[in-house]
């Protein structure tokens, strides 16, 4: 079998699932004849059709909003929107409308609907095509927020949004779309919503992240190994519902815990996963939780890129510090 | 349109070309990066409708192919340079990048990534304009597929409904990245569509800058006299990709060679050597000046300019609690 990247895996699975279910459709700028602009949706529109695959206008809110009239009447629409800064045109149709109707109508509707979005920085883009705003939409009830981190979850999780039947933002972080290649078995077996994954086991520090930072943590991790200390790395994988017992296990365990996100840090989920080892957890903790995050400001350019996001450098030390707390 | 206009258009719409293209090198020699947009093939667009509005006094909005309607409302082109190269001197100070230029001084209100989002930004400035009765309009310049955002009709609709002083030019060149115009837009002669917003207007041969000069003076003095908003939409084509990252499959070729043979340069260049305004040698010369200044002024000077600072990066997000003191001009409101 051969190797596959992310972006690839996000194909594969999205083939497989169009070719298992006539239900599912794609829609969105430039999917079809283009193949997307990073190429996620390639030749679908020629093995599927053009009925099955829209190329649509530029105008985010109708995507959604269409999405989501397809989701009532029994489709499985997989909705791209281009970069996730170009996502706010849709807003309203996301969280008035989508993640609304189940509740609104008490499960006489429900919205089983996929928005995937290119997300996240360190490819020297501006502001929109850079930041991480995951925290707006998992602030919302009634929607998923899924955020892969490899190959073969970009595979198993992207099947899973598109059979689960409410709306999941599906956030593919673009950094690593092309940055490794796994095996990906194309069975079409789907990976578990709602639950984190244990990278790696480890009984002295918990390390919670996901997307991208996944890399530049597991390397922070596996150096720490060198010098005796063992990390437990967390991908939240979905980033809500929050799978907190995972993680409150680990630092039932550990006693220590460093939550590494590229958001902007107030109010962001390494918020939320904060204050939820504090409510649930604090006997547990022998130091102060923290995050190492993202700067309150606007994305920068690429000259101040490297310095706003996580570094290696940064994770390593706050690690540090959270061990040597007494 | 006298020898000495149509010399300066040449010269301002070659000097436009040559600077794209020395983006083009810069950003595969990785000093620029981000996204590059050019705006080749479609100089006579905007160099059109400037010359027939007041370049520096009216406001003007665009879009992220945002280059050359810098150098045509006037900017310093070093200043722009600098700003794709990511620099401290750079008109943004290395904050916006190749999308977001900026420069309130020529009132240019900016390059905007988000498709769509000037339409309504221009209905603001325009209903400033028309409420503190400046001497001035705005123009609003986006593309084909900007027009099948929701804003293009809600805007369209506030400026005929207020009879604001706003110019809407549209740069039709029949693709939205990779998808053609009539795979998208059921109605694919804009012009109809403004109408059908009440906004009056007109279409242009966008490759020849004296048909664009032309038809920009009548919009322009349609909404200079307070007639209310005007719809222009030029007809045109961009000779490369949608962006440097743009694989270019979904485009004919023989389309693509149709539109090279139009390119505005070369129209208006053998239209004035016909008519023996200018020779081969000067347009020759012309061009190695061109050339000669990008690289030794411009260039160079984006190269040495510094590196924003770190220690700058939580400002400017608030007013007042980031330590600065500096607030924009418009605080006297
Ligand atoms: C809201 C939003 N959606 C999608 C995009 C991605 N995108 C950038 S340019 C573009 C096509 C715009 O085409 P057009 O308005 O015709 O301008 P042109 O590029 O042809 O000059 C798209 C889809 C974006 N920048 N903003
Ligand atoms: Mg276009």
């Amino acid at each position: 079998m051969s190797k596959i990247t992310l972006v690839e895996a996000v194909n594969q699975a999205l083939e497989y699932e169009m070719a298992h279910n006539n239900n599912v459709i794609i829609l969105g700028e430039d999917v079809g004849k283009n193949g997307g602009v990073f190429r996620a949706t390639l030749d679908l529109q020629s093995k599927f059709g053009e009925e099955r695959v829209l190329d649509t206008p530029l105008a985010e809110s109708m995507i959604v909003g269409t999405a989501v009239g397809m989701a009532t009447q029994g489709l499985r629409p997989v909705a791209e929107i281009q970069f996730m800064g170009f996502i706010y045109p849709a807003f309203d149709q996301i969280i008035n409308h989508a993640s609304r109707l189940r509740n609104r109508t008490r499960g006489r509707l429900h919205c089983p609907l996929v928005i995937r979005a290119p997300y996240g920085g360190g490819i020297h883009a501006p502001e929109h095509h850079s930041e991480s705003t995951e925290a707006l939409f998992a602030h919302v009830p009634g929607l998923r927020v899924v955020i892969p981190s490899s190959p073969l979850r970009a595979y198993g999780l992207l099947l899973a949004a598109i059979r689960d039947n409410d709306p999941v933002l599906f956030l593919e972080p673009k950094r690593i779309y092309r940055m490794v290649k796994q095996e990906v078995p194309n069975k079409g077996e789907a990976l578990p919503l709602d639950e984190c994954f244990v990278l790696r086991s480890g009984t002295d520090i918990t390390l919670v992240t996901w997307g991208a930072m996944v890399h530049e943590t597991m390397k922070v991790a596996e150096s720490l190994a060198l010098q005796g200390v063992e990390a437990e790395v967390i991908d939240v994988a979905t980033i809500k519902p929050l799978d907190i017992d995972t993680i409150l296990q680990s630092v039932e365990k550990t006693g220590r815990c460093v939550i590494v996100q590229e958001a902007a840090k107030t109010c962001s989920v390494g918020a939320e996963i904060a204050a939820q080892i504090a409510e649930q957890g604090l006997l547990y903790l022998c130091a102060p939780i923290q995050r190492v995050s993202g700067f309150d400001t606007v994305m920068p350019l690429f000259k101040l890129e490297d310095y706003y996001m996580p570094s290696e450098n940064r994770i390593y030390s706050a690690v540090k510090q959270t061990m040597e707390f007494a | 349109m006298d020898t000495d206009a149509r010399k300066l258009l040449l010269e301002k719409m070659l000097y436009a070309r040559r600077f794209e293209e020395r983006c083009f090198e810069a950003y595969m020699e990785r000093e620029i990066g981000g996204f590059l947009h050019l705006y080749v093939g479609q100089e006579a667009c905007v160099f059109g409708v400037m010359a027939a509005a007041r370049a520096g006094e009216d406001a003007v909005i665009t879009g992220y192919r945002d280059h050359v309607h810098g150098l045509a409302v006037g900017m310093d082109s070093k200043l722009m340079m600098a700003e794709l190269f990511g620099k401290e001197s750079g008109c943004c100070h290395g904050r916006g990048g190749s999308m977001h230029l900026f420069d309130l001084q020529k009132q240019f209100y900016g390059g905007y990534a988000i498709v769509g989002a000037p339409f309504a930004l221009a209905i603001g400035l325009a209903k400033a304009i028309q409420l503190q009765k400046r001497d001035q309009i705005a123009i609003c310049i986006l593309g084909d597929a900007a027009c099948n955002q929701g804003t293009f009709h809600e805007s369209l609709n506030m400026a005929a409904l207020w009879q604001l002083p706003v110019l809407f030019v549209c740069e039709n060149n029949l693709y939205g990245i990779g998808t053609r115009i009539d795979r998208s837009t059921a109605v694919t002669e804009l012009i109809e569509r403004a109408k059908g917003c009440g906004v009056t207007g007109a279409q242009a041969d966008g490759q020849d800058i004296e048909a664009v000069f032309e038809a920009s003076k009548v919009a322009v003095e349609h909404v200079r006299s307070g007639q209310g908003p005007y719809f222009l939409e030029l007809k045109t084509y961009r000779f490369r990709g949608h962006s440097m990252s743009d694989s270019n499959v979904y485009r004919d070729k023989s389309e693509e060679e149709q539109w090279a043979g139009r390119d505005p340069i070369q129209i208006l260049k053998n239209r004035m050597l016909e008519s023996q305004e200018i020779t081969e040698e000067e347009y020759k010369s012309l061009d190695k000046e061109i050339l000669d200044t990008i690289e030794n002024e411009v260039v160079a000077f984006a190269r040495q300019a510094p590196s924003p600072d770190v220690e700058d990066l939580e400002k400017y997000v608030l007013c007042d609690t980031d330590g600065d003191s500096e607030q924009g001009v418009n605080t006297n409101g």
